[in-house]
């Protein structure tokens, strides 16, 4: 201790507890009085004993006459008069700088408004299904199979699993309800005639989905002939009366009558597209081979079953009790007990983002809302970097005001106020102006995010979230000036010899870098993302989608016309061909193993696409032949004739495949032989990023077709063709509406979840290069200003107009290309990740990288250009005339 | 008596100020206080005592010169006010009185 070594040096720790206490005007005399006593003491006396007496003569000095503190010498206004000033004061700031207020407020404005929206965007992802009350308990019924391809998840279950969940497990359940699978179906009542999805589910579904009814009651679905509409539906048949106890038909077959009206399900819920429910029962009455088949067959997954767990349980061990529930009953089912199936739920909250694809869960939700949430967080992060750049960079025009004031008597917490208020005022009006966009770009973005999203106006959530978001903002922004400017001392300021450091602005330079690098690397992600789909979409089709109409078959009025459909589709003049189809065209809608050819190797044991068709089909959608020959109808042999594509030659090793037998077995079927009568060129049926699957068309095949393809005469018009296809539909199938796809709409469906990222990431891209150009316009405009002198002195000693140029804009330029640097590697590390996912995928060419660069510099020389010619034009005897 | 806010603590202080006027503060005050009474008197008492005369108008302060064992710091030397030299003397005449009529005529009996 230092006291130690010097006596007459009192108790160090006691001054600075008298210190701690004692009113600081005080300070000076009391501790006088105490080191003058204390030496007194010593020399009187021993130093311990002073030391002793001096804690005893400190702690006499804790009494309220000095503990108080003095009041402020000078007059203290109260904080409402300061607040006004300092908005005063603020806003004649902003209104003498137009330019750059408007680049603060409104780069700004654009950040918070991006984040805004994709908060919302994000918000709606996380609460997908919420509207359910029992959300967190109701989970589907669903199998994992270990087939030989690897794990699968089957989300269609059997019959018997129902009944034997039923039966054995139902203390696991409050709810357990099987379900049809959602699909088109007619509804009529009278004249007026829909077609609307919907399905067929037990009678507790309406109470454990919290439907809302509008009308009538959760229990109708118990009448074994009721059905329950969606309010839209309701509305699309009846109009706008109570439908209740109306009668109705579904597929012009079974009769029903309405007990109930819910309010249709918000889009962000799994059922948005349920618009109907109707008994189960009734499905199964309808459909007799469920009847005499179904109900003990466990190889048959046709339904779906859904259910909600007791209060006190958890999906995990429910998921545990079950998961046998489907093996020990396989005793007489070899074929699916090979699969060794373990049931399991899979819970509400996880249908939308944590799906399973291929038996393992599907991470591209979850990516996609992390890539944009971080997209969004940077631009609002490149908006608050403008915001802090362009204050620090003018903080030496408002030293003076800061040395005034404080001449005057300002204290430095009053400046810290002023600088925040000021930040918080600018912060508030973009905060009011990014509402505003974001209303505005709103409809905008639903439309690309293919969302119904609204405006939170009610929601006290958004607007804590907003609350909290402007004073992190306002804190973040405004903190350098409000810490730094404060701090100046006036006598240095006042007196003019003020001069911010050298490195001051190495911060700025960090951030305009940061700003750039991000900026480059959305530009470059965004060029990559929309060469890929341009890659996809100039991939060869296979097949001509103009003019081609699809008609799904919906009911049984639509079976055993053919014939009839297509002479009458032919007499009109405006159909040139029409077919039928398994599936779409922009599908394949059915695959299987099971087929042997000449020189087949064990291990050759992939499915194929098998497609049922009519003799026509190739015709309707304008295949191509690389060898052989179409079917034709004269040739009755051609039942028993198949064509396939490139990619199954290729699959099946065959040399010369014209001619060859080929021999399906369709489970317990008896063999089928087959001839090949022609190779295609490949058809993009499925994703156009993905190889093409190897598939057979057949006329005689597993099973019957379900579409109708219609080929449009080229020579005539859609406009002009559909109401005369429509006349005949309404003649031969008059208990169906006529509904109609056309097959390139269905094709460019196939590009909409590329094309929304390409979307989302040019629209931030642009943003983001928008944001970090309107600061580095800022700056370059500060900088030119406060080089004004030396720009003048410059002059009058010769340099000319590009000397200067080159002189204001090459700093600008190194940063920009520092950012290009670090952006490239980022960039392609995480392009070529995104890639990797495409097996048909185009190439990260070093020109993109170079275009994005080039692209940068020249729109930051642009940018800086305007401010550094401006500056470098100026007379020399205008800048150095006034001192 | 008129002056009934003058405690007995002060009265002594407000004495020992006029006793070593002009040099008068807080730790010779206290000193002065120690070696009279025998008791131990700290400087915090003393200038709080010091502080309420002021406040009542019978001393004035100013600050004085710094000294080597204050640690450089100056010191707060305190002078009776007209004010303060009445008091002192009202509280004299007081007691002068109430003892001149114990002395000489009745001997004191202490008990």
């Amino acid at each position: 201790m230092a006291s130690a070594l010097n006596p007459m040096q009192p108790p160090r720790l006691a001054d600075r507890l008298l210190r701690l206490f004692c009113a600081p005007h005080l300070h000076e005399e009391v501790l006088g009085d105490l080191h003058e006593r204390y030496v007194v003491r010593v020399n009187r006396s021993d130093v311990a004993k002073a030391r002793r007496r001096y804690w005893l003569d400190v702690v006499a000095y804790v009494r309220p006459e000095f503990i108080r503190r003095k009041s402020e010498q000078y007059p203290k206004p109260t904080n409402m008069t300061m607040l006004r000033n300092y908005l005063k004061i603020a806003f004649r700031n902003l209104a003498k700088h137009k330019a750059y207020s408007l680049i603060n407020i409104g780069g700004l404005a654009v950040g918070m408004a991006v984040a805004m929206l994709i908060g919302l965007w994000i918000y709606d992802e996380l609460s997908f299904n919420t509207y359910h009350e029992h959300y967190d308990r109701i989970a589907q019924v669903q199998s994992l199979e270990y087939g030989e391809h690897g794990v699968g998840t089957n989300n269609s279950v059997q019959y018997p699993l129902g009944t034997e969940l039923k039966k054995n497990y139902k203390d696991h359940f409050k709810h357990l309800v099987m379900a049809s699978w959602n699909v088109d179906n007619v509804l009529s009542a009278g004249e007026n005639k829909v077609s609307r999805k919907g399905i067929f589910i037990e009678a507790e579904a309406p109470e454990m989905l919290t439907l809302k009814m509008v009308y009538g009651s959760r229990a109708g679905l118990k009448d074994p002939n009721s059905i329950l509409l969606s309010e839209s539906t309701a509305q699309a048949i009846f109009g706008n009366i109570d439908p209740v106890n109306q009668a109705m038909k579904i597929n012009n077959k079974l009769d029903v009558k309405v007990t109930g009206v819910y309010e249709d399900l918000p889009l962000n819920t799994q059922f948005k597209d349920v618009k109907f429910l109707a008994p189960f029962a009734l499905w199964v009455s309808d459909n007799p081979w469920m009847k005499e088949k179904a109900m003990t067959d466990w190889q048959n997954h046709f339904l779906k079953i859904y259910a909600e767990i007791n209060p006190n349980s958890n999906f995990e061990t429910v998921s545990a009790a079950i998961k046998n529930a489907e093996m020990k009953n396989l005793a007489n089912f070899p074929e699916q007990a090979r699969l060794k199936p373990e049931v399991f739920l899979l819970p509400m909250r996880d249908w939308h983002l944590h799906n399973y694809k291929r038996g393992v869960i599907d991470n591209g939700p979850m990516q996609l809302l992390y890539l944009i949430g971080t997209i969004g967080a940077f631009v609002l992060l490149l908006a608050c970097i403008n915001f802090m750049n362009l204050s620090t960079a003018r903080s030496e025009k408002r030293a003076k005001e800061v040395g005034v004031r404080k001449a005057v008597g300002s204290i430095r917490r009053q400046l810290v106020n002023q600088f925040f208020s000021e930040s918080y005022l600018v912060v508030i009006l973009a905060f009011m102006l990014a509402l505003l966009l974001a209303m505005v770009a709103l409809p905008w973005f639903n439309d690309v995010a293919a969302k119904q999203i609204a405006m939170p106006w009610s929601n006290l959530w958004f607007w804590l979230a907003c609350l909290g978001f402007i004073s992190v903002t306002g804190l973040l922004a405004g903190s350098y000036p409000a810490l730094y400017l404060s701090s100046f001392q006036p006598v240095k300021v006042l007196k003019g010899t003020f001069r911010v450091g050298r490195f001051a602005s190495v911060p700025r330079k960090v951030l305009v870098v940061v700003q750039f690098t991000v900026s480059v690397t959305l530009i470059i992600g965004t060029i990559i993302v929309y060469r890929q789909i341009q890659f996809a979409k100039n991939r060869p089709v296979g097949y001509t989608r103009d003019g081609l109409l699809l008609v799904a078959m919906k009911s049984g009025d639509f079976y055993g016309k053919h014939e009839l459909l297509r002479s009458e589709l032919q007499r009109t003049g405006m159909v040139s061909e029409m077919a039928e189809s398994m599936g779409k065209v922009t599908e394949v809608w059915s695959g299987n193993d099971g087929f042997t050819w000449k020189g087949k190797t064990p291990s050759q044991e992939n499915s194929f696409g098998t497609l049922a068709i009519t003799p026509e089909f190739g015709k309707t959608v304008g295949w191509q032949f690389l060898k052989g020959r179409d079917f034709s109808r004269n040739n009755i042999s051609d039942s028993s004739g198949m064509v396939i594509n490139e990619a199954a030659v290729k699959y099946m090793g065959l040399k010369n495949p014209i001619g060859e037998t080929v021999t399906w077995q369709f489970r317990e079927r008896p063999l089928m032989t087959y001839q090949i009568l022609g190779v295609i060129k490949n058809m993009v049926m499925e994703s156009p990023y993905d190889p093409i699957v190897p598939t057979i068309f057949m006329i005689r095949a597993h099973g019957g077709t379900n579409h109708i393809n219609i080929k449009i005469n080229p020579t005539v018009s859609a406009s002009e063709a559909l109401p005369k296809i429509e006349a005949v539909f309404k003649k031969l199938i008059p208990t169906a509406p006529f509904e109609y796809q056309f097959a390139d709409q269905e094709y460019a469906l196939k590009f909409a979840a590329e094309e929304r990222i390409g979307k989302l990431a040019g629209f931030f891209a642009i943003l983001a290069i928008f944001i970090s150009c309107l600061g580095l316009f800022g700056l370059a405009s500060y900088v030119a200003e406060q080089r004004t002198k030396e720009i003048g002195v410059r002059k009058v000693l010769g340099a000319s107009v590009a000397n200067l140029w080159v002189l204001l804009s090459k700093d600008f330029l190194l940063l920009v290309i520092i950012s290009f640097a670090i952006a490239t590697p980022v960039a392609y590390s995480f392009l070529s990740g995104w890639l990797e996912k495409y097996t048909y995928r185009t190439e990260l060419s070093w020109w993109i990288f170079a275009a994005s660069g080039v692209g940068a510099l020249f729109i930051t020389l642009l940018t800086v250009s305007f401010q550094s010619i401006k500056a470098a034009l100026v007379n020399p005897v205008k800048s150095l005339r006034s001192e | 008596m008129r002056r009934s806010d003058l405690g007995e603590f002060e009265e002594v202080v407000l004495l020992a100020v006029a006793a070593l006027s002009p040099g008068a503060y807080s730790v010779i005050i206290a000193e002065e206080l120690e070696h009279e009474t025998g008791n131990s008197v700290s400087t915090g008492a003393v200038h709080a005592a010091l502080q309420r005369l002021e406040q009542k108008g019978y001393l004035t302060s100013h600050l004085g010169e710094a000294t080597a064992e204050r640690g450089g710091r100056r010191k707060r030397l305190f002078t009776v006010t007209a004010l303060g030299g009445r008091i002192l003397q009202d509280v004299r005449a007081v007691r002068n009185r109430l003892w001149d009529r114990i002395l000489p005529n009745i001997r004191l009996e202490w008990s």
